[in-house]
């Protein structure tokens, strides 16, 4: 007696549990392959999740097993040459592996690392755990599509709390007339038949005909009140649809101080804070181009790897910078077709004269035009002219922000107000 | 209605083996699986089972997709199991290794349970489902209700209630003591499962009548609550029983997960109920590992058989059976030692081969034949093989049936490594001095006792600082591998809470001591001043 089962439709993500197990685990592992991995990246390639590798011995699972050394006899299949009381030299390296019934376990030697993927969620996942995101914002980041609500007219099912209570109480109104029509039609000539009956002689009425009559109005009336008032079939509800949300075109200044004092980790952090406002953009336009602008005296724009990993040397002139990006949004971003973010990371320093002219061009050349612009100053010995500066602008223009950053977590803040403002669309 | 008639005729003649002229009625022509054509086959396949006398539980059989097939791989083949991060490993590398195509997934997978759970994978043909039908639900069914091992050591009926008791009860756990306590004490527990094995004693049924169970764990709740053997307050015992009691255990004790169970002296009791959780799973899984040649053997042996059967009986088709015996022939391979495919001796090649050979022997046995195994061959070889399949476990098995001629076959030779000695020998071969060693070798290599060290609770120090010693008594010399001992004595003193030892011991002579203590892991070898 056999029973057939099909189980396909059940649930496939039983190891699901597991494999979270797996991965809380084994964090530290996968932390220190996301963290290479944003070094290693580019900016606007976090789409996709990331190979993790994990020393064969830190996963190992431990039993009580024999070593090498000791007498070991195993029976092999395949003899070809040899006849009993040959010897025969040990094979290189693989001593241990005499035949203990295929138990790869047991010889110890040569194994591979374990190497597994982690998907894009994941990455992000741990990509965001540093910067201490706030959960919403986390999933708004790292969800697939972002979708609202429309209205898209009338349906007859859906839940309680939508019901259209003026169409609903328009079916019902519509629906008693119909199923009520030929009774009332009849319930009117009988009552105009009484009228009549009533009308003439109390001795010459046809009391049986009377009689009747009653009877049959009564009947009319009690059918017509038995049709309910509302039933479920009148029931209308409104209906919603998910739409995406309207999308259209950014693009995303990065400009950073590349000057002697800017090291390779100040340069790793600020890379962080490209990314977030990468992301940030990722979700909420279609089509982003980012413009990579690095100055020390003098600004260029230069393209990803240049920007990250190139070296330079003497002082800083921020403005130009800042003017060169001026020029780009004149030249190639015209404001009614773009939307246009501007992020800079810096040491803070900067001439002291010039700073006040940054501030100028900011405020006349850039900010008018920018939906965002985010200021990080990362380890810094102290404030500067530039600070100050900035510091002036942040408390005139609600869309401008700025933060001092000593580790990944003070990140975030810089875009709080971006992330809590509804996206601009156009 | 003729060809109806000559078809049932040719059935009842019950000569398939000299192919008369068979009229072929297949179940099917085409190679697309629908519910129907499973259920057909599988009556068929079991009214040919039935005329082989295979006695089974009822089948339950289970269509999957690939992707529930990998979730079933990596929870070790059981149903149920509770949450734990070795399996997700599995899950990851498994469904790693099949995205990139460097692994085919199993046909089928089979559970011990009544009824008997065999999960069929929804991308495979239909010949593979009937070969699955065939090898699955009549072949390893019949086994795991027949084999001794499996009705002295496992409870079919209640095997899949306990693991549901298991993962909630683990579950609960969690809950209130947190992931990583729960955790932690399994993985201590895993590192000891397969020493959580009663060998020789019977186990009682797994998951008896719960109130039974329940009471049972009250009783023993309030037993520890008044251990004997942690009694503080002197007794007033004479001084020589003392000295006696002073070791413990009596005898030594070689399922330490339930010596610790019972004995761990500052274990919860939700602790010490997961140890028997442990125990319980690796007691179920235990008959399995020492039936893998013959389990395999004979569902293979099997689905070849009875396939056949139907095949003479015309009603597989030729397509059909080029399908099934290109894969069963794969499944059978057994590369050389030399080849770059060779991982030891493959359990499906060896089994069914010997399993093919006992029924020659009794079907037709040479004079050599009838020389090493007098008492079968020329025997009912359905008896015969039916006696071979419920009396033993694969050591004993190969020792008994074994034929010179598979020897022969198979070229097996054996090998003595012993580091003594600069080189390896060959100490025997296919040939007349050599089949005797050579399947007496062979033989001992699936005995699970000479595979795993041996090792024992051997003595608690129940007077000082309650340290726990255990004894590895070595067998041809073999010495434990440190890495690992090292850990999983770790592991042991996470359970066990005070101190533990392990001696190494060769013919009475310590040749190797650890010592695991609460901050500090101590390896002294022995064996330079004993050399």
């Amino acid at each position: 007696m056999s029973y057939i089962v099909d189980r396909r439709l059940n649930g496939k993500n039983k190891s699901a549990v597991n494999r979270q197990r797996f991965v809380h685990r084994y964090r530290k592992h996968i932390k220190k392959a996301v963290a290479d991995a944003v070094t290693r990246r580019s900016i606007t390639d976090i789409e996709t999740g990331e190979t993790v590798t994990i020393p064969r011995e830190d996963i190992n699972e431990p039993f009580f097993h024999h070593g090498r050394g000791g007498r070991k006899e195993g029976v092999h299949p395949g003899n070809k040459e040899f006849v009993s009381g040959d010897t025969i030299d040990r094979p290189e390296g693989g001593g241990g592996s005499g035949g203990s019934g295929g138990k790869p376990s047991d010889s110890g030697e040569g194994m591979d690392d374990f190497v597994f993927q982690i998907n894009q969620n994941e990455f992000l996942e741990f990509l965001f755990e540093d910067l201490a995101l706030p959960n919403l914002i986390k999933r708004q980041l790292a969800g697939v599509e972002s979708f609202k609500y429309v209205r898209a007219g009338v349906v007859n099912q859906g839940n309680p709390a939508k019901i259209n209570i003026m169409r609903s109480m328009r079916q019902a109104t519509s629906r008693r007339i119909a199923l009520t029509g030929a009774s009332r039609k009849k319930l009117r000539e009988y009552k105009e038949e009484r009228e009549k009956l009533l009308a003439t002689d109390s001795i010459l009425r046809d009391q049986a005909r009377l009689a009747f009559v009653d009877k049959e109005i009564a009947r009319l009336e009690r059918r017509i009140a038995g049709i309910p008032f509302v039933d479920t079939i009148d029931l209308r509800y409104n209906l919603h649809v998910k739409q995406p949300k309207p999308t259209s075109r950014a693009v995303m200044f990065c400009v950073m101080d590349v000057s002697g004092s800017m090291n390779q980790d100040m340069k790793d952090m600020a890379k962080r804070f490209f990314i977030l406002l990468y992301l940030f953009l990722k979700r909420n336009y279609e089509k982003i181009e980012v413009v990579f602008i690095r100055h020390h005296t003098s600004a260029k724009e230069v393209d990803e790897q240049e920007f990250f990993y190139s070296r330079e040397t003497g002082g800083t002139i921020v403005s130009s910078a800042l003017k060169l990006m001026a020029e780009v949004i004149e030249d190639r971003y015209p404001i009614d077709e773009w939307n246009i973010y501007g992020a800079q990371a810096s040491d803070g320093d900067n001439w002291n004269d010039d700073s006040p002219l940054c501030r100028k061009i900011l405020t006349e050349d850039i900010l008018p035009f920018v939906q965002y612009y985010a200021y990080i100053e990362i380890n810094p010995r102290r404030h500067q002219a530039l600070w100050r500066e900035y510091e002036l602008i942040n408390a005139e223009i609600e869309h401008f922000a700025m933060q001092e950053i000593a580790e990944a977590g003070d990140i975030y803040p810089v875009f709080r107000e971006l992330f809590q403002r509804r996206p601009a669309t156009k | 209605m003729h060809e109806a008639n000559q078809a049932s005729a040719d059935e009842s003649s019950e000569a398939p083996m000299l192919h008369p002229p068979v009229v072929r009625q297949p179940i099917s022509t085409e190679s697309e699986w629908t519910f129907e054509l499973i259920d057909a086959y599988d009556r068929e396949i079991s009214r040919v089972a039935k005329h082989y006398r295979l006695d089974t539980y009822p089948n339950q059989i289970e269509i999957i997709s690939a992707e529930q097939m990998l979730d079933a791989y990596s929870s070790v083949g059981m149903p149920v199991g509770y949450h734990h991060w070795s399996y997700g490993k599995h899950f990851v590398a498994q469904s790693q290794q099949y995205h990139r195509g460097q692994m085919g997934l199993a046909y089928e997978i089979v559970i011990n349970s009544n009824p008997c759970i065999a999960y069929l994978m929804e991308e495979n043909t239909l010949p593979m489902q009937a070969l699955v039908i065939a090898h699955a639900c009549y072949g390893h069914n019949s086994f795991f209700k027949n084999n001794y091992l499996f009705r002295t050591w496992t409870d079919a009926s209640s095997i899949i209630d306990y693991l549901v008791f298991a993962k909630n009860y683990i579950q609960r756990c969690e809950e209130r003591y947190g992931v990583d306590e729960v955790e932690a004490v399994l993985d201590s527990c895993h590192a000891l499962m397969n020493y959580g094995v009663d060998r020789y004693k019977r186990p009682a049924p797994i998951s008896a009548e719960e109130e039974n169970r329940r009471q049972k764990e009250r009783e023993e709740y309030l037993q520890r609550q008044i251990n004997e053997l942690w009694r503080t307050i002197p007794r007033a015992a004479s001084k020589g029983t003392e000295d006696q009691e002073l070791h413990f255990p009596k005898e030594p004790q070689e399922n330490l997960l339930y010596f610790i169970e019972k004995n761990a002296p500052l274990l919860e009791p939700w602790q010490r109920e997961i140890v028997r959780i442990v125990r319980k799973v690796a007691q179920y899984f235990y008959p399995q590992r020492q039936t893998q040649v013959m389990n395999e053997g004979w569902a293979t042996f099997w689905h070849y058989t009875l396939l056949n059967h139907l095949y003479d009986e015309g009603k597989l088709t030729d397509g059909f059976m080029l399908e099934f015996l290109q894969n069963h022939s794969a499944v059978v391979y057994q590369p050389p030692f030399d080849s770059k495919y060779y991982s030891g001796i493959n359990p499906y090649a060896l089994g069914f081969n010997m399993m093919r050979d006992i029924r020659r022997i009794c079907e037709s046995p040479t004079e050599e034949d009838r020389q090493w195994f007098p008492e079968i061959a020329g025997s009912n070889w359905v008896d015969t093989l039916h006696f071979a399949m419920q009396n033993f476990k694969d050591e004993s098995f190969i020792q008994q049936f074994l034929s010179p001629k598979l020897i022969r076959e198979f070229k097996f030779f054996a090998i003595l490594d012993d580091d003594l000695e600069n080189k390896l020998h060959v100490t025997a071969i296919h040939n007349d001095p050599g089949y005797r060693y050579v399947r007496e070798r062979l033989s001992q290599q699936y005995n699970l006792s000479m595979n795993e060290p041996n090792i024992q609770a051997y003595n608690v120090n129940l007077r000082g600082d309650r340290s726990l010693t255990l004894r590895h008594i070595r067998h041809n010399r073999r010495p434990l591998e440190p890495k690992d001992t090292e850990s999983v004595l770790k592991h042991l003193r996470r359970l066990w809470k005070f101190d533990v030892h392990l001696e190494s011991m060769q013919d009475d002579r310590m040749m190797e001591a650890y010592h695991c203590r609460e901050n500090s892991m101590e390896h002294i070898s022995y064996e330079e001043k004993a050399s």
